[in-house]
């Protein structure tokens, strides 16, 4: 499984990102630039979390207008995964590749902290390692996670299992509406989630509890 | 030259932390009957178009492609 990394300006967890799918697939992967027009063929998109842009206009909103982001847009038309992390689950959410958006958390505070995720859906490309159901730990770090949808999107989400990843045991950092903390697009293979999987994969990070999300969608063994 | 003012706001329902935030300080600050606080953003746009039609057209454009998110925001154009 071949996968690539979106670098975009303020971005600060894409060497996480890259460490992470290394360690996972084995393969080190391709990096993008935001001004790239077009995705070598990969089987997996990241866009790592960070403050890209600043955060200026909205968290996301001018990343999500860079040219890169149109050929991830195709590539994702084209059935291609792609995992969007904290910031890159705000691009996703600003390019509309997955609906909602992400507003200020109601604490008004950064949180940076370990909560508990309830796996919603095991049965997405991104999840089939998990148990349905399952608790997994994650860091959170973010001043913006607070999801919000309008009614009949929630209620789509919510029909369709478009909800992959629920904060669990009153550990919503954030306010989110339904305690969401990841959903997945109508076709499945187009992944936000503010929470940092990728920060959780080894004995050093003081478990492995993120590495199943990423071994599920690179389909390698645990 | 078309000089103009974009109001970018919240839609009905859509919490506002932050004008929660606002509304009690102002509370706190002593300012009696402050009722709900809504924040936005104001963003002014001077153009070289000369025909107003044209300019409004691109400005609601600017709006809908980028200076407001649609899913939770609305936003107001005025042409001076």
């Amino acid at each position: 499984m071949k996968s690539a990394v979106v670098l975009l300006p303020g971005l600060n967890r894409d060497r996480d990102m890259i460490a992470a799918l290394t360690k996972i697939s084995g393969t080190p992967p391709v990096t993008v630039w935001q001004t790239d027009t077009e995705i070598p063929d990969v089987d997996l998109i990241t866009i790592p979390g960070g403050f890209s842009f600043g955060d200026y206009l909205r968290c996301g909103a001018i990343a999500a207008r860079m040219p890169v982001m149109r050929a991830v847009a195709e590539q994702a038309a084209k059935g291609v995964m792609v995992i969007g992390v904290c910031n890159g689950f705000q691009i996703l959410v600003e390019a509309g590749l997955l609906p909602g958006a992400l507003m200020r958390n109601t604490s008004l505070k950064f949180v940076c902290r370990q909560v508990k995720l309830q796996i919603a859906n095991a049965n997405t490309m991104f999840t089939r390692r998990y148990q349905p159901g399952q608790i997994i730990r994650s860091p959170v770090a973010h001043h913006d996670g607070n999801y919000f949808a309008d009614a009949e999107t929630l209620r789509r989400l919510e029909g369709e299992g478009q909800v992959v990843f629920r904060y669990a045991e009153g550990t919503n950092p954030n306010g989110s509406i339904n305690d969401i903390a990841g959903i997945i697009n109508g076709q499945g293979n187009v992944l936000g989630l503010m929470p940092h999987p990728e920060n959780l994969i080894e004995a050093a990070h003081g478990g492995s509890d993120g590495r199943a999300l990423f071994e599920s969608a690179l389909g390698v063994a645990a | 030259m078309i000089k103009a003012r974009i109001t970018v706001t919240l839609k009905n329902g859509v919490l506002d932390p932050q004008g929660k935030a606002i509304e009690h300080a102002l509370s706190g600050m002593g300012f009696d009957g402050v009722g709900q606080v809504r924040q936005g953003k104001v963003f002014d746009v001077e153009l070289s178009e000369s025909d107003k039609a044209k300019a409004e057209a691109d400005l609601k454009a600017m709006c809908d492609k980028l200076l407001a998110n649609t899913v939770i925001e609305n936003y107001a154009v005025e042409i001076a």
